[in-house]
Parts: structure tokens; C-alpha cells; sequence
């Protein structure tokens, strides 16, 4: 009998509620006190294809999904046909009986126990929609685990308005009773309430992190244009505006997008957009108009597999040479990969200080396995950064006592920051060249300044980097092998050392949280004691490798590179990591 | 009370002699004096173009952006503080070209600001190619065998998108156009003004006495403003006789006014610190 450690796939058709239900699965062992990771799969349709959510539980902290699956809910056929090789031995399928019959010659394995549940008609009985044949499989799912049904009822009640809540507990509850009565105890999985049961942890995507944490930093207009996986963070503020004061906004496109939040930074707002490759690729106009004009907005680019529209439902790391020299000429940036959901909320609120500190666009960039996974935290501590807003002259009058000059030379290339409407002060800025007061200028003397200005800009970033953490190392300092990796891969990065140190395999793990500027002598360090070096990325490439070339003249060990829009499976890296040692 | 002096920047000119652009210039500057603006109180938007310079030339505060983006930009400033008066300034190839995209949105989402456009139915800055407004026929380094589609009708446009004052100036009678910007600037919503400004280098057929043969006011004919049916019929007229003046100004709730949580504080002066996401994480449980 295995306890709390579980690993269930939910699957159907698009528009048949997969997401929800695992969801629903996921929040139910959430608050018995679980860890949960939730992963989702859809294709770029409405209706019909084949979608999965993937839920894995455990008592431990669970970092991703896990290569098999222990229970599959299965709300068609397909479903059984395609995960079939996933499950493991002693694997259970929850399906519904009438609608679907799959001979031993189709499964090819007989080591899988079948459940059959009329799931139809029991949603039929009750006069319900046919979407909520999954929540009788989400009773069954309960009853097999002998899990709390109380828990699954709380966590409807809180999704559903009453009425619809109280219809799907009913469903639940008479899945749960067939189940109980045709397949009693056969399953070889259970969950239990652990000692942290209860609404103490909180459950939520990579995307909503970013949107917790820009509304936590003082972001008082965001504005987007829908692009897969980024849209769930416009869905994530809109009806959120009134509560936090905030304005949010679908542009007519990408480039409106940018050109807003630059002239919001430029009037005093903190302000940032969302967008993938394609609608990066549209404001990498905009974003060079703000490092000319030291405006200060946060961008935030989703990654999905490219080049052009690519896979869009799925997710890649293929966009980070993008994000570091996306627009034309030369001018500093700050490029930051959170990697988990943790990081999502935190780094954001650092991308919305040093944007206005240094007065340049911060970058974050994630992808569509981060943006869209769902991850178990402790609730965020919201006090823990600080808002630092930089050279901004706060006050109702400027005072000084020559004309203001927005561009103004400085020691350390940032110049005070005054907002229009401040008395005393015009505040002009320019995507020409442009002198001190922001005034075009062609002057050759004066654009070598202005330039080294910017740059200087970049130094004083550099420097104040040096106090936060630019990269994390886990695991023992001396090992067999140092695995560096950036964004999202840090999950199966750290669910494939679990495995690997069962093994007796010492592996530890360098994260580089800022991307750019590069944190070279954090990684040098790192690096020196390393007895092998592994790059695990999800691109063709290998842009982390050349990247770790370019700054540190050196070439890693080993490149372990998946590029099929898939997430890396724990498992299946661990073999990998393994391959090379 | 601001000044024309004031309002001079030390930027040398560096429009050719005779430019359309100079009516426009002096018109803006007159507007802002008459309706008693303060300089801090002023935001400029400027696209790229010879139009772009009034960031240079005006002594407010000022933007000069990228070319055809003037509409986002100008709208983040109003969004960010809506007590600035934002006036945006973009060409006919920045804005019906280039920023075409922006331009129904505008006036759809009624964000309370104005747009003029130098309309000089040419490019100037790169040196005389045709643009969107550019006649059909006109011959120019892009087109040696004249333009091939029709004109875009911008008036019309902004008529048909819902715009809530659409009007059209000429650079050639600053007075008049003065009173229009005025009028713009004042008016609860999105303002837009076509300006026919003509460029004395590139553009030899839409001249300063092409303009002055065909113009004719449209409040001397009596037109109601009110009636956007009429101001369509107006909007598509076009030979002998080009009407400019006010061609629609009606008022319909801006943006802001469905915003109903910022009634009292613009989000420059919403707190930035300490703002509590509890309860939305709470819902994360």
C-alpha cells in the first residue's frame, strides 16, 4: 500500500473541463495537508483533441509532474490509448463503462485495474450537464484513495456558486458510493490527512505569481494583448482593477501595448505588459524607445516553442538570446528567469525596483511550463522586499536651482527622475539622441556621452546585483556533477537530483536567476569547483552554453537539450544526467 | 499666464522656409496661451517625422516617441495621470500609415486627449515619398507612375470609429486652426484634428494655393456639429470644395468616467507601497 504519493492524470476532450477537474483534484489534496504539482496539456483548439492535466501529491515537497501516472481518470478513449505506457504496474483507470469498451488486445498490458463507473448516467440521473461526468470521476478518484470526501466538497463549494456546487457534490458523492460498492479496496494507493491539513498552503500558476507579485510591487496599469501562455495573467488582473486601483486594459496589439506602458513609466506609473515570442517580437520597437529614453516598464515574456507561431499551447526556453538582445543598438536591460512559483512573486517585485531604480525596462522571462503549471507555496511574504523607487523626486515642486534636466549626467549615469506635472520642472524626453533636457541632438561629442551615460547605468546595476541573488546553488558544494540550468527546468532539475542521490549520485544544482547582465563571477565560482558540467535547457541550442562562452571562456561538459514543447520528465532526466556522467 | 517667450525652446528650427508646420506650431502655442495652460500642466506626444520636432520647439513637457506611436504613448500618460493635458502630434505617413492600427482604437476609447496631424499628403522627412493621403496619381520617388489606390479618408475614419470631435484644420489659416485646437483641447474626450499643412519641397500639387482655391469653413454653411450623418456627408467631400472646421463634436463618457474607482486619484497617486495582496492570496488556499 503506498500513502500520500500519487501521481493522477485527468483527460478528454477540450471543452470537456480537464483543467478544472484536475484542478480540483490538485486543491483537494492541497488542503489535506499535501504538496501538490499540477501540470496541464491542451492544444491550440475549443473543442475536441486531446487534453490532460496531470496532479502529483505527495507528503514532501514535489517540484513537477512525475514521468508516470498511478490514476488516470479517463473521459474517453483516447485517453486510456494514449497514457496507456504512463501507468505504472498496479495502475488504476477510472472510466466510464457504458460509453467506452477497450479489449485486452488495445491496453496490451494486464498488470492495469479498470474501474468502471457509469458516469454518464449517473450525471443523467441527476439532470445535470455532461461536463460533470468528471466530477463523478473526481468522487470515484476519492472513494479508490480512500481519501475525505468533506475535502472535495469544500474545495466545489468554493469554486461553484452554490446551486451548481451543491449539484456537483451530489455527483461526486454518488461516484463515490458506486465506487465504494462495485470496487471496494482493490486499489493499492491512499491518501490521508497529514498534520498540515487545512487551508494553510496556497496553490497557484507561475502566471498568477508574476500578477500577485506586479500588484504587490504598486503596478497600477498593466495592459496586454492575448497571447498564449502569457493571456492568464490579463485574466489574472481584469477583475481585479477596482479592488487594487489599478487600470487594466486589452490593447489592439502588442505594440500599443508597449508604447502605453512606456508613456505610464514616463508619467509615474509603475506599469508593465505581458506577451510571448510573437508579441515580443512586435514591442522590441518599444522596448529599445525605452532604454533611449530610460523609461521603466516590466515586460513579460512567456516562452513558447517557435520559430513563429510555432507550437502555442506548449512550452520551450527558446527566447533568451531574444529577451537579452531584442531591439536595435545598444542599451542596458535587466533579463530575470524566476523558476518557480515563489520566485515568480518575488522576482517580479525586484524587476519593478530595479527597473525605476536604474530607469530601464526589466525583463522576465518564463515559459509556458512555469506560466501555466500550478505550484504549492507557503503564502507569500509580502513585506520581505521593499518598494524602491530610485532617483524619483516624489515631491510637488522641484527645487533645484538650474532648469531640470531629465537626462541629467550623473556620477552614476541615473539621473533624477521628475514626473510631468511637478512645478518648477519640464520634463522632456526623446527616442532621437538627445542632450541632457531631451533635446534631439546629432552632436557626435554628445552621443558618445549620452551613451556612456546609459551604460554607466548598466555598472551601477552590476554593482547592486552583487547583493541579491543573481544565482542559487542546491545541493552538496562538491559533487559529481554541477547541472546549470535557468527558468523552469529548475523543477525536474530538482526532482531528478532526488532521484539521482537514491542512487548514491551526487549531483548539485547552479539556478541563474538574472540572465543579463550576466552574473559571471557567481558562476566562475561555481564553475572552478565543478567537477563536470551539465546544461539542461529546453531549446536547440544550448543559449545558456554560449552565453556561460561568451562571459567566462569556457566551454561545459555536457548539453541536455529537449526541444519537442515538452516539459523535462524527473525520470527521464535523471537517465540523461546519468548517460553523461 | 504662460508666454509665447516661455514657451521658445533654444532648438534652432530646421523646418524648410515656408513649411506648413510653422501654422501649426504658432496655433498650438497661441491655444495653449488663450486657454491658460501652464507648461508643467502640458504633455506633448510626437511621432517620427517633421512633425516630430514640436517636442524641440514647444517648451512643455514633451515625448518625442517612435514613429506611428504616438496614440499608445500619449495614452499611457493620460491613463498614468489624467490631470496632465495630453496633446499628441503625428504625421499623416506616422499616424495613417504607420500607426493606422492606433487610430479607430482612439476614438473608440475615448481617452481624453487630442491629436493633430500634420497632413502634408507627402513624406517629407525622407525626403518625398507618397503616404496614404497622398492623391490618387501623385507622382513621387516611390510611386514615378502616380499612386494607384484612392486616398484615405481620415475624417471619415474617425466618424465612423465613434469619434467624439473630429475636425479638420489648414496650417494656411493659423487663426482658424488656433480656434479648432482650442475647441480640441477643451472638448471631454478624444479630439482629432487633420491639418492640412502643405510641404513646400515635396509636395507640388497639394500647395498652399491648391488649399486656399478648394477650403471652405463649414460653420459659414451653417453645419450642425451634432449630426454625424452630415458630418459623414461633409467627410466625403473632396474636389472643388474641401470643407475644414468642426465636423462632429459630440460628448459620450471618456474612458476614465467607467472607471469609477479612480474618481479620486489619479495612479501616480495611488500608493505604490505597502499594498496588501492578502486576500487575493487567500483565495489561493
Amino acid at each position: 500500500m503506498i500513502t500520500n504519493k500519487i501521481s493522477l492524470l485527468v483527460g478528454g476532450e477540450a471543452g470537456a473541463g480537464i483543467t478544472r477537474s484536475g484542478f480540483l483534484f490538485a486543491k483537494t489534496c492541497l488542503r489535506g495537508g499535501l504538496y501538490v504539482f499540477g501540470a496541464n496539456d491542451y492544444q491550440s483548439l475549443i473543442r475536441g483533441g486531446h487534453n490532460f492535466y496531470t496532479v502529483r501529491a505527495d507528503s514532501e515537497q514535489v517540484y513537477s509532474q512525475a514521468d508516470t501516472v498511478d490514476l488516470l481518470l479517463a473521459l474517453n478513449k483516447e485517453t486510456i490509448l494514449f497514457h496507456k505506457d504512463e501507468l505504472v504496474s498496479g495502475a488504476g483507470v477510472i472510466y466510464d463503462g457504458d460509453q467506452i469498451s477497450i479489449t485486452d488486445e488495445e491496453l496490451g498490458r494486464d498488470d492495469i485495474k479498470l474501474y468502471a463507473v457509469p458516469l454518464r448516467n449517473i450525471v443523467k440521473e441527476l439532470e445535470g450537464p455532461q461536463i460533470m461526468e468528471n466530477t463523478v470521476a473526481l468522487g470515484a478518484a476519492i472513494a479508490l484513495l480512500d481519501y475525505d470526501p468533506e475535502l472535495l466538497n469544500s474545495v466545489l463549494r468554493d469554486t461553484f456558486s452554490p446551486k451548481t456546487a451543491e449539484l456537483n457534490i451530489e455527483a461526486a458523492k454518488q461516484g463515490y458510493n458506486y465506487t465504494r460498492e462495485h470496487h471496494g479496496n482493490s486499489y493499492g494507493y491512499r491518501l490521508k490527512k497529514t498534520g498540515s491539513a487545512g487551508k494553510k498552503r496556497i496553490f497557484l500558476t507561475g502566471n498568477e505569481a508574476i500578477g500577485l507579485g506586479a500588484i504587490n510591487a504598486g503596478c497600477k496599469l498593466y495592459v496586454a494583448y492575448p497571447m498564449t501562455p502569457a493571456t492568464s495573467i490579463l485574466h489574472f488582473f481584469a477583475p481585479l482593477d477596482r479592488q487594487y486601483k489599478m487600470v487594466v486594459i486589452q490593447t489592439e496589439n502588442e505594440i500599443a501595448a508597449v508604447n502605453m506602458v512606456a508613456g505610464a513609466s514616463f508619467a509615474g506609473a509603475r506599469s508593465m505588459t505581458a506577451t510571448s515570442g510573437g508579441g515580443f517580437c512586435l514591442m522590441s520597437e518599444g522596448l529599445g524607445m525605452t532604454g533611449m529614453t530610460e523609461t521603466s516598464p516590466v515586460i513579460v515574456l512567456v516562452q513558447r516553442p517557435g520559430p513563429s507561431t510555432g507550437l502555442p499551447t506548449y512550452t520551450a526556453q527558446g527566447d533568451l538570446r531574444f529577451a537579452i538582445h531584442a531591439s536595435q543598438g545598444e542599451f542596458p536591460r535587466v533579463v530575470i528567469a524566476p523558476g518557480n512559483v515563489e520566485e515568480s512573486f518575488c522576482k517580479t517585485i525586484e524587476a519593478f525596483n530595479l527597473a525605476e531604480k536604474f530607469q530601464i525596462s526589466a525583463l522576465i522571462i518564463s515559459d509556458k511550463y512555469l506560466a501555466e503549471s500550478h505550484g504549492t507555496a507557503e503564502p507569500f511574504d509580502q513585506n520581505r522586499i521593499g518598494i524602491d523607487r530610485g532617483k524619483l523626486i516624489t515631491e510637488t515642486e522641484y527645487t533645484g536651482e538650474a532648469e531640470y534636466k531629465r537626462h541629467k549626467f550623473t556620477e552614476d549615469g541615473i539621473s533624477p527622475r521628475a514626473i510631468p506635472g511637478t512645478k518648477g520642472a519640464i520634463v522632456r524626453t526623446n527616442a532621437d539622441e538627445h542632450n541632457e533636457l531631451g533635446y534631439t541632438t546629432e552632436d557626435p561629442v554628445l552621443t558618445t556621452k549620452m551613451t556612456d551615460k546609459r551604460f554607466k547605468k548598466l555598472d551601477a546595476l552590476k554593482k547592486e546585483l552583487e547583493n541579491y541573488e543573481t544565482t542559487k546553488l542546491y545541493g552538496p558544494e562538491k559533487a559529481d556533477a554541477t547541472i546549470i540550468g535557468w527558468g523552469s527546468t529548475k523543477g525536474p532539475i530538482r526532482e531528478a537530483m532526488k532521484i539521482l542521490s537514491k542512487e548514491g549520485i551526487t549531483v548539485n544544482y547552479l539556478q541563474i536567476v538574472y540572465l543579463h547582465p550576466f552574473p559571471a563571477d557567481k558562476v566562475q565560482r561555481t564553475l572552478q569547483s565543478a567537477k563536470k558540467t551539465i546544461v539542461v535547457e529546453n531549446n536547440k541550442t544550448s543559449q545558456l552554453s554560449s552565453l556561460i562562452r561568451e562571459h567566462l571562456l569556457t566551454t561545459v561538459d555536457h548539453e541536455i537539450l529537449k526541444y519537442d514543447g515538452r516539459p523535462f520528465n524527473p525520470e527521464a532526466l535523471s537517465q540523461s544526467i546519468k548517460e553523461v556522467l | 499666464m504662460v508666454t509665447l517667450e516661455d514657451l521658445k525652446t533654444p532648438k534652432t528650427n530646421t523646418w524648410c522656409p515656408g513649411c506648413g508646420n510653422f501654422g501649426i506650431l504658432m496655433a498650438f502655442k497661441k491655444a495653449l496661451i488663450e486657454l491658460g495652460i501652464e507648461r508643467e500642466e502640458a504633455v506633448i506626444v510626437s511621432g517620427i517625422g517633421c512633425h516630430g520636432k514640436m517636442v524641440n520647439y514647444v517648451n512643455v513637457n514633451g515625448f518625442h516617441g517612435i514613429h506611428g506611436r504616438v496614440l499608445p504613448l500619449a495614452q499611457g500618460i493620460k491613463l498614468a495621470n489624467p490631470k496632465l493635458k495630453v496633446v499628441g502630434f503625428a504625421g499623416d505617413a506616422d499616424q495613417y500609415n504607420e500607426g493606422w492600427g492606433h487610430f479607430a482604437h482612439a476614438a473608440r476609447m475615448n481617452i481624453d486627449m487630442t491629436l493633430i496631424v500634420h497632413d502634408n499628403m507627402v513624406l517629407g522627412l525622407t525626403t518625398g515619398q507618397a503616404t496614404s493621403t497622398s492623391q490618387q496619381g501623385f507622382k513621387s520617388k516611390s510611386t514615378p507612375f502616380g499612386v494607384i489606390p484612392p486616398m484615405l479618408n481620415p475624417v471619415a475614419h474617425a466618424l465612423v470609429s465613434d469619434g467624439t470631435f473630429v475636425a479638420r484644420g489648414f496650417s494656411g489659416d493659423m487663426f482658424h486652426l488656433k480656434n479648432l485646437i482650442v475647441e480640441a483641447i477643451k472638448h471631454r474626450g478624444f479630439a482629432f484634428i487633420d491639418v492640412f499643412q502643405p510641404c513646400v519641397t515635396f509636395n507640388y500639387l497639394n500647395t498652399y494655393d491648391w488649399f486656399r482655391q478648394r477650403v471652405y469653413k463649414l460653420e459659414e454653411e451653417g453645419h450642425d456639429v451634432t449630426d454625424r450623418k452630415k458630418a459623414l456627408e461633409k467627410a466625403l467631400e473632396w474636389g472643388d470644395r474641401i470643407p475644414i472646421g468642426i465636423f462632429y463634436n459630440r460628448e459620450r463618457p471618456t474612458y476614465h468616467d467607467n472607471l469609477p474607482h479612480l474618481k479620486d486619484a489619479p495612479l501616480t497617486k495611488v500608493p505604490t507601497e505597502n499594498v496588501d495582496v492578502t486576500s487575493t492570496i487567500n483565495e489561493m488556499m
